[in-house]
């Protein structure tokens, strides 16, 4: 337990040791590298707003991966079932992903105007759902055809193979993607939160603190930004150990 | 249209479709296994020995034939068939005796949770399984696992058992204590077998009749009925009867690979 909870804590802390002395001994001023001794003042000083903002960023980050975990797994069921559909919907889907997302914002901007909220689900979960699809479909296509015999012999339909069999094989490799896409959510919902006027969540913080070249403020921001993606990562690895702790050996 | 063999293979031609062709598998192949009958099929690697446990598990149609099991024509799968293979395939997310109880929960039963329970415990025992009931597969060794499979394979009380290569993968000592696991199972669940093979002497040891495949397309190249006297061990297999059998269907598989004339 204390390994567990101790060496990543120490590993942040040497970490931001290293930032502080890094500045400390470059002797750079606030707008060219905040230390991490003048995060705390900034914290402090927009608490109330880091809260606010927090919320609004991390609830829109949490629906958007949502909506790539059910589209996600859909797509991944019919490319897993169905050679055709996944030599028709892989090229669709590489290009699709290739597209950078900072390109699509202002389409969707633009398409959606003033609907903030869905907007920033959009990205979220467009820039989310590929790994989920793709190691969904994976999971499912390389299911050894023994595992399906054994139940079709019995006269099990489909769907009963997909819920007894297919489905739990594919979680380990669904809960492997998931932690891809729930640090890619976040950056979805940010780039919408910047680019976006009007916007809310914490890259508007951020883009704010850029406008009144409130330095530590951004910086404070970005430390706010990977807590909360450290936060929901550890959320979806408590997840894969109450539904596929089985894939995980005992250490020898 | 009823005869007396519980397995009836009649006149099964299959080719398999690829893209250089039609590749056949299986010619003009008639295999019948009587009720309670045990009958083992060797043959050259890749000869069709799988395609035949999937036609009798009604997993697949052949080309022309028919395949009949208790005096019906198979068209589809039926549950009163049970599989076990090479793999044992046992579900890595559930225990061993929630592994066995998944055929269960498939065919129409009026068991209830307890009942199947109970059933799945009473056959574990048989195998020597008990106490690893609440184990996961992955904790255990490969030939307590395909003991699991065994038990998986009979549990829903199947009348026919097919064995595709089931003790393969498995060290010579563990292959021995499984074969005479197969006789308790026997014994104690009766069923009719069929068993694909590539251990002459596992065939003669189980089976009560050996089938030699000719190489592909396969057909039925020789028939060997196996007697021994009393219930069957492993001294059986140093007699001379069993030398000779062995060396009857050694010949028989040098016949079928080609490399000598018949």
């Amino acid at each position: 337990m204390i390994r567990k909870i101790g060496v990543p804590l120490a590993a942040i802390v040497i970490f931001l040791i290293l930032w502080e002395l890094l500045v400390w001994a470059n002797g750079w001023p606030n707008y060219k590298m905040a230390s991490p001794s003048d995060l705390w003042p900034a914290f402090w000083q927009y608490r109330e707003l880091f809260l606010i903002q927090g919320w609004e960023t991390l609830w829109r980050t949490v629906v958007g991966l949502g909506l790539a975990v059910i589209v996600g797994i859909l797509l991944g069921m019919v490319m897993g079932f169905s050679r055709t559909m996944r030599e028709a919907l892989y090229p669709l889907l590489v290009g699709f992903n290739a597209i950078p997302k900072a390109t699509v914002v202002p389409i969707i901007a633009l398409m959606f105007v003033g609907q903030h909220d869905l907007n920033t689900i959009l990205i979220a979960f467009m820039i989310s759902f590929f790994p989920i699809a793709v190691s969904v479909s994976i999971g499912l296509s390389t299911l050894e055809p023994e595992y399906r015999d054994i139940l079709r012999s019995l006269g099990a339909s489909n769907l009963t193979i997909f819920w007894k069999i297919a489905l739990p094989k594919t979680l380990p490799e669904f809960f492997g993607a998931l932690k891809v896409s729930v640090t890619l959510a976040f950056i979805g919902t940010n780039l919408m939160e910047i680019v976006s006027p009007h916007g809310r969540g914490l890259g508007a913080l951020f883009d704010s603190g850029k406008t009144n070249a409130d330095f530590p403020l951004m910086f404070a921001v970005l430390l706010a930004l990977a807590a909360l993606g450290i936060a929901l990562y550890y959320v979806v690895v408590f997840l894969e150990r109450t539904f596929a702790g089985w894939a995980e050996r005992p250490e020898h | 249209m009823s005869s007396e063999a519980l397995i009836d293979i009649k006149g099964v031609t299959h080719a398999y479709k690829t893209k250089s062709g039609p590749l056949p598998v299986l010619d003009d192949l008639n295999v019948s296994v009587k009720e309670g009958g045990f009958v083992a099929v060797v043959g050259p690697s890749g000869c069709g020995k799988s395609t035949l446990t999937r036609l009798i598990a009604g997993l697949m149609k052949p080309n022309e034939g028919e395949v009949w099991l208790h005096g019906a024509r198979v068209t589809s799968p039926r549950s009163t068939v049970g599989m076990a293979f090479q793999n044992p395939v046992l579900l890595e997310w559930r225990s061993i005796l929630d592994n066995v109880i998944l055929p269960l929960e498939i065919v129409p039963t009026k068991l209830s949770r307890k009942e199947k329970e109970a059933r799945a415990e009473e056959l574990l025992a048989l195998v020597g399984l008990e106490g690893f009931e609440s184990k996961r597969p992955s904790e255990l060794s490969g030939g307590m696992r395909q003991r699991a499979s065994l038990c998986r394979a009979l549990v829903h009380k199947p009348d026919v058992l097919i064995l595709d290569e089931p003790f393969g993968a498995l060290d010579a000592f563990t292959r021995e204590d499984l074969w005479q696991t197969m006789h308790a199972l026997k014994a104690k669940e009766p069923f009719t077998g069929v068993l694909i093979t590539h251990d002459l002497r596992e065939s003669i040891f189980l089976a009560d009749e050996v089938v030699v495949l000719s190489g592909r397309p396969a057909t039925t190249q020789y028939r060997l009925p196996v007697a021994f006297e009393g219930a069957r061990t492993i001294d059986h297999l140093y007699t001379p009867e069993a030398a000779e059998m062995l060396n009857v269907l050694r010949h028989q598989i040098e016949i079928a690979q080609g490399r000598v004339a018949a």
